[in-house]
């Protein structure tokens, strides 16, 4: 027992295998593989030290040198850290431990001597990729960890496999991952989903997500439209309305203090009235799915008339979900285009719809008043009339307004985008007594032919217009539409003079192009519903699409397990070389053998027998007389001729399995 | 009792040759397998190792007739097959038979020789027989060449291509002698002395029946699987520029047989395959690398495939 110590402590001690030349390439490449792509949220100093030092240490492989003293990485490390602690102010949370690891990644290539320091870079490694889904799960990032995955894999074989070409190697990692595919399926299915991540986000997790927001100030809309970014998506059940319906309905403002437009605080109790509705058109049914925004509204086609039950429908007529989306949510909805809203409205909110700021746009007023006396309906014309046939211009590069923005906008500049054109009528209208308040949203979207979704853009981001009339409830106007009609019918890249800023994907006229970027953003949707979105409730979809409908966390395990040992079962039948149906003859030798394994002389498998009854009668002599025996009627049996000199077959194998009977006792091990 | 201590026909012989080659028995049991298999010998090693001896003893103890060829880089083809001389009192041309016509032919250094020369005496090799000026003479039986040569990293060597190698069924080394093996050579002086004194052995037709013996050996369906096993994992192999090719097979089965019958048994185990695999592989695998298969790597492959 002491002996088999020291020859423990003797194995450890053993200095360090040394890692060949050849594999160093495999594992610098691992490190820019697995670092590379974080170098879009490293600050750029420590990109250019994790740059250096990779260079740095493929030159020295390269010149065959020396790696650095031990002092100056130790100096160079802690100098980095330094400077970590100070760009992030902690060496915790995410973006800090993502730079500390990176730093790790790049330098511990510099002290790569031995197979265990690779070993070290590999496991770094596996562990980096894990970060990267921290900032993208997008497929090209799937695709990218995949390929890095398959590299890792290749160090892996490269570095305990010796030299080998690159095919073979490249051959050898796809097999071991295809290996894996069917684990990865069946986990993917079956692991029990939870809905919201497995653990707490940063707070600063969903601060980076765009769409409208609370309040609407001149501009807030205009650089909205500069992100081509995917706000929802939509299915029509059936057909598409007409584009010039497609207002799908986000925030409502009804408060305005000269300058921004926000909603009201409504204290009043009870609270508001819900909301009436008489569709009068027939209703369209049609599912959202829409990307976080960290609000609540749910960006229904004016109007809603059936929700779902997770939502509810505002008095301002705003599908509201109860929690602000804060994952990719679907949504089912019915709106009929054609309705009929709130024809009796609390006199509480209208009259909130006629506020406005004391004193300020004094010609807005003058203007406004000198309409006053007509019913409201003609007012709301002349406003629209005046729109269109005075010199007003739409476009994204509205000058700054001041004080009195309204009278700016309306008899000065004249060029404005949605928002303004949508507050300057709400202030008329208000100002000649029609209650009236500004509705943003999204207007239109672009049907992809491939997938048969509706894409609604943060660049299709609308502010238009509602006032209430009595015996009609709430009506929209939307004096864009009087300034530039091919806004609402064509899409805002139609409306917009050629030079102006607008995201590349808006102004796709190349057919194939356009055909290529359809076909990317339906692969997208894809793989956010069926990857991404693949939550609790998909999972149960899925589950009940093969018959199982009452799938709770326990029978999803319990069928995980049975499913992985078969999967197990299935590969390991493939990959396992095939042992034949061992025969008596070989069982019993077998047999024999392992009985003198436990009388510690082991048969190694590719020894033969007669080269085995030598060694033991040379090691073990009191077992060697024995062995030979057994060994010669093994032989004879197995690789002897059949019925040769006279051999009764039957008898010698019964000789053989005496043998084992014959063997002397087992002692206690002492030794 | 099939594994217990066997007296065979050779025994006696090759207890001679250890008598004159000292501490080799291994490489001369091998040596008398290739010839009892029907093959051509390969010794390779450095100049004063006992290669010529090893030749010459075994010739002289089977009752050969033997000739040696010293090659040089400036010998030509008919330097080893003859030539035809014009004989004026016959007025007609007699043709000299050249060494190759023997038993045993050492062709000592072959990879001194130009290649076109090496080629003359590797088809004479292969064919069994000699052509030239139109006359095809066979040659004697059995005829066995032993070539030795040089490691071919040492200057002036022209290097025998693989496909020449592969008619050489077995390749050796012998390597120093350990220390006994040497000093008991240095007291009792050199070898060559002795040979003159070795008495054959064997009667001339003797050899012929044993040769037909061992072809006879016993190859069992579960040995022909090992065989193939250990084969087809060469072939596989993603270190090695090709595997064995069903020549080298049908070569690793007949040394194997040879193997055990030196062994005194009518049957192959896998350990005669494994004792010959080294001499019948070394010579016919390349690495990636650009060298031969050393004896680490056919050890690896040997461990490779488990005997059952």
């Amino acid at each position: 027992m002491a002996r088999t110590l020291k020859a423990r402590r003797q194995a450890i001690a053993r200095p360090a295998e040394p890692l060949e030349h050849g594999a160093v390439p495999w594992l610098l490449a691992v490190a820019l593989v697995t670092a590379g792509p974080h170098v879009g949220h490293l600050p750029w100093w420590l990109s250019l030290v994790v740059g250096g030092a990779l260079l740095w240490r493929a030159w020295l492989w390269q010149q065959a040198r020396r790696l650095p003293p031990r002092w100056a990485l130790s100096m160079l490390v802690v100098a980095t850290l330094a400077a970590i602690g100070w760009q992030f102010r902690t060496l915790f949370g995410k973006d800090s431990g993502v730079a500390l690891l990176v730093v790790f990644m790049a330098l511990k290539p510099l002290e790569m001597t031995s197979r265990r320091d690779a070993m070290v870079i590999v496991m770094l490694g596996y562990f980096l990729l894990l970060t990267h889904y921290l900032y993208s799960q997008s497929i090209a990032t799937g695709g990218w960890l995949l390929g890095a995955i398959t590299l890792l894999s290749a160090a892996l074989i490269r570095v305990h496999g010796g030299a080998q070409p690159i095919a073979a190697i490249a051959r050898h990692a796809g097999l071991l991952l295809a290996q894996a595919l069917p684990f990865m399926l069946i986990l993917y299915l079956l692991f029990p989903r939870v809905s919201g991540p497995l653990w707490g986000l940063p707070e600063d997790a969903h601060s980076g997500l765009s769409g409208l927001s609370e309040q609407m100030a001149p501009g807030s809309i205009s650089r909205l439209t500069q992100s081509a970014a995917i706000a929802f998506r939509s299915r029509f059940v059936g057909e598409l309305p007409e584009k010039s319906d497609l207002y799908w309905r986000g925030p409502v403002f009804d408060d305005y203090d000269g300058l921004t437009w926000r909603a009201s605080v409504t204290t009043s109790k009870p609270p508001p009235q819900a909301p009436t509705i008489d569709g009068i058109g027939p209703p369209y049914a049609y599912t959202n799915i829409i990307e976080a925004h960290n609000q609540r509204w749910l960006l229904a086609l004016d109007v809603a008339t059936t929700l779902p039950a997770d939502a509810s429908l505002a008095p301002s007529l705003q599908a509201l979900a109860r929690e602000p989306l804060r994952v990719r949510s679907r949504f089912s909805f019915a709106s009929s285009v054609d309705y009929r809203a709130n024809v009796s409205e609390t006199p509480e909110t209208l009259r909130q719809a006629l506020a406005l700021p004391p004193e300020i746009n004094p010609r807005s007023r003058a203007l406004a008043a000198g309409w006053a006396s007509r019913p409201p309906a003609e007012i709301a014309a002349a406003a629209l009339a005046m729109f269109r046939q005075q010199d007003f211009y739409y476009t994204l590069e509205a000058p700054l307004l001041g004080a009195n923005a309204m009278d700016e906008f309306l008899f000065e500049t004249r060029r404005g985008f949605c928002e303004h054109y949508a507050s300057a009528f709400v202030f008329l209208m208000r100002a000649a007594g029609v209650p009236a308040r500004v509705v943003a949203g999204y207007q239109g979207g672009e049907l992809n032919p491939i997938d048969g979704y509706l894409i609604v853009r943060q660049s299709d981001a609308h502010a238009w217009a509602e006032i209430w009339l009595a015996g009609q409830g709430w009506v929209r106007f939307d004096p864009t539409a009087a300034v530039a009609p091919a806004r609402i019918e064509q899409g805002i890249a139609a409306s917009l003079p050629a030079g102006e800023a607008l995201p590349i994907v808006i102004r796709l006229d190349n057919d194939w192009l356009r055909q290529l970027h359809n076909r990317w953003e339906a692969a997208n949707n894809t793989w956010n519903q069926w990857v991404l979105g693949y939550n609790p409730q998909r999972q149960r979809e899925v589950l009940s699409r093969f018959g199982w409908r009452d799938a709770d966390w326990r029978r999803m395990s319990a069928s995980l397990a049975v499913l992985c040992g078969v999967a197990l079962l299935l590969v390991a039948v493939w990959t396992l070389p095939r042992r034949r149906a061992v025969d008596p003859i070989q069982r019993a030798w077998q047999k024999y053998c392992g009985q003198l394994q436990q009388r510690g002389i082991a048969r190694a498998e590719w020894e033969g027998p007669g080269d085995f009854a030598q060694r033991v009668a040379r090691e073990r002599p009191e077992l060697g007389e024995l062995t030979r025996e057994a060994a010669g009627y093994y032989a004879e049996l197995r690789y002897g001729q059949r019925g040769g000199i006279g051999q009764n077959r039957a008898a010698a194998l019964h000789r053989l399995q005496q043998c084992i009977t014959r063997l002397p006792p087992r002692r206690r091990s002492s030794t | 009792m099939p594994l217990a201590n066997r007296q065979s026909p050779l025994s006696e012989i090759l207890a001679a040759a250890d008598q004159v080659i000292l501490g080799k028995s291994r490489q001369t049991r091998l040596a008398l397998c290739c010839l009892l298999a029907k093959g051509h010998l390969l010794i390779e090693d450095l100049p004063g190792v006992g290669k010529t001896t090893l030749a010459h003893t075994l010739a002289r103890l089977l009752g050969f007739q033997f000739s040696r060829v010293q090659f040089t880089s400036d010998m030509l083809p008919a330097d080893i097959l003859g030539v035809s001389i014009f004989d004026r009192e016959r007025s007609a041309f007699r043709f000299l038979p050249g060494p190759v016509f023997s038993q045993v032919l050492l062709a000592d250094e072959i990879n001194r020789a130009t290649p076109k020369t090496q080629s003359a005496l590797l088809e004479a090799m292969e064919e069994g027989q000699v052509t030239t000026e139109g006359e095809t003479r066979p040659l004697p039986q059995p005829f066995f060449v032993i070539a030795t040569q040089n490691p071919s990293n040492q200057i002036g060597t022209f290097p025998l291509p693989e496909s020449q190698l592969d008619r050489f069924l077995l390749r050796i080394d012998l390597g120093y002698p350990d220390h006994n093996a040497e000093r008991a050579l240095l007291e009792s002086g050199g070898r060559r002395e002795q040979l003159p004194t070795l008495a054959a052995r064997l009667a001339p037709a003797a050899f012929a029946a044993l040769q037909q013996q061992v072809a006879a050996v016993h190859a069992s369906p579960a040995l022909l699987d090992y065989l193939q096993l250990l084969v087809e994992a060469t072939r596989r192999d993603a270190r090695l520029v090709h595997g064995l090719s069903p020549r080298a097979a049908l070569s690793l089965l007949a040394a194997a047989r040879a193997w055990a019958f030196t062994d005194g048994r009518q049957m192959v185990l896998p350990e005669d395959v494994q004792a010959v695999l080294p001499a019948v592989a070394r010579h016919r695998l390349r690495l990636l690398s650009g060298s031969y298969a050393d004896a680490e790597d056919i050890a690896t492959l040997i461990h490779s495939i488990p005997v059952a």
